[in-house]
């Protein structure tokens, strides 16, 4: 089980959750991803996506539009 | 097969794959993030067929940060449709970034555009293409859509569903479960893997039906988005983007030029540059994220907006632009405004300039 970091500071929205989608593709279950976005979009963006898919959104942190989400990834169905 | 046989009218056979037995078909749905997609969506699931959605990010779609953008707009939650929709309907949706591809589609039409520069019919031949390919690359059995007969003038008419069907190569593995009954009947009805019976015949440009579908759904916060999913329907919007092909004399355009028409007041005031106007805080922030790469304008003597210079100036075309851009500010009826003109390396100088009366501004600059 690894940590991965996903820099995906600057882009607009969409495009932090289909760079989390397609990072998580290459994941493991169990592995975690901190996916660091400056768009506050993302904030809803990526844990609803990760509710749909069922990977945990282990943490939020957001100070000064500095983003930071950590994901843990789910069961591969 | 010999010559007289006459040619198959689908491209597949019924099952490539046969699923185990009590396991469910499987459709992949086109979520738009609008009630009909969710509607045919919510029919599939209806009939225990297994659901995943497919959005595409073009790059022109109204979804997500433009609304963000603009201060107004940021006391209401954000959130993106699709999902929103996916997480209604308890399904995947899987958002895929398609900028490169679809840029031929809005370039090179085909079937021509709508009202504006809206490439409808070529823009859902290419997505029922996308969605068959994922479809046969990840073991699906079919492709569903919310499209309405006769809802859209382009895209939904009786004579060009079969063409979205035919030219993405769907062909009858493509089921339109909101107006599947005023359709031939398609594979997964044929197969028995839905019942036609319970399909709609939903036709033409009233909403009522849907409304009521989705009344009996329990379906009540979803968008409704007027037109079109996507900026290329708008017509302030395509006037732009018709602005930047001609001005630049070919149809081509990157990512940041369709974000940047999304964005501001654009005014052309010469042939050979426009000005690109932040409207409030919102967009000034957006703006300031191509400082580098525009040479650009901003007032110092008085509270105005970002502007940025899109074309080569000199110094004629500088004042003029530094004129608006003071027109623009909190100094507009003064005598006189001190602005800081930046070029691209960040070298920064001072204009002082009388700001332009309004009825000065020809409406044709405004683009
Ligand atoms: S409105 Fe835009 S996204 Fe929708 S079909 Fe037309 S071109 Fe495509």
């Amino acid at each position: 089980m690894s940590h991965f970091v996903l820099d995906a500071r600057y882009l607009l929205c969409p495009m932090p959750v289909i760079r989390t989608q397609n990072r998580i593709a290459e994941l493991a279950p169990g592995d975690t991803l901190e996916v660091h976005a400056t768009d506050p979009g993302a904030l809803h963006d990526i844990p609803t996506w990760c509710r749909v898919h069922g990977h945990e959104v282990v943490s939020v942190t957001d100070v000064d539009r500095k983003i930071s989400i950590t994901l843990r990834v789910g069961k591969t169905t | 097969m010999s010559p007289q046989q006459p040619l198959p009218v689908t491209s597949m056979t019924p099952a490539r794959t046969a699923p185990a037995a009590g396991a469910p078909r499987k459709a992949v749905a086109l979520i738009s993030g609008g009630l009909d997609s969710m509607l045919a969506a919510k029919v599939m699931l209806e009939q225990g067929i297994h659901v995943e959605g497919l959005n595409f990010y073009t790059g022109f779609c109204v979804e997500g940060h433009t609304h963000a953008i603009r201060n107004h707009e940021h006391a209401k939650p954000k959130r993106n449709n699709a999902l929103w929709t996916a997480e209604q309907l308890g399904i995947k949706l899987h958002i895929i970034e398609v900028i490169e591809e679809y840029k031929d589609v809005v370039i090179n039409p085909k079937h021509g555009y709508g009202a504006n520069l809206n490439p409808c019919l070529d823009c859902k031949g290419f997505m029922v293409r996308k969605a068959r390919e994922w479809m046969e690359k990840n073991g699906f059995d079919f492709i569903i859509t919310g499209e309405v007969l006769g809802q859209r003038p382009m895209s939904q008419r009786r004579d060009t569903l079969p063409v979205v069907a035919r030219e993405s190569g769907a062909f009858d593995r493509l089921l339109r479960p909101l107006c599947a009954k005023l359709l031939p009947e398609t594979l997964p009805e044929r197969e028995g893997w839905v019942d036609r019976g319970k399909l709609f015949d939903f036709n033409g440009r009233s909403r009522k039906p849907q409304m009521r579908l989705a009344a009996q759904y329990g379906f009540t916060d979803y968008a409704q988005p007027a037109g079109g999913c996507c900026f290329l329907t708008n017509e302030q919007y395509s006037h732009k983007l018709a602005d930047l092909w001609s001005t630049r004399g070919s149809k081509q355009y990157e990512l940041d030029d369709i974000m940047l028409l999304k964005v501001g007041r654009h005014l052309r005031p010469r042939p050979n540059f426009k000005l690109i106007v932040g409207r409030d805080e919102g967009e000034n922030n957006f703006l300031e994220g191509y400082r580098k790469r525009f040479v650009h304008l901003h007032a110092i003597s008085h509270e105005g907006p970002l502007v940025l210079i899109d074309g080569i100036v000199n110094e004629g075309d500088l004042e003029l632009a530094a004129r608006l851009t003071a027109r623009f500010g909190k100094g507009r009826e003064s005598e006189s405004v001190t602005l800081t003109v930046t070029d691209m390396q960040g070298n920064s100088r001072e204009l002082r300039v009388a700001p332009m009366p309004a009825n000065e501004i020809p409406p044709e600059w405004y683009l």
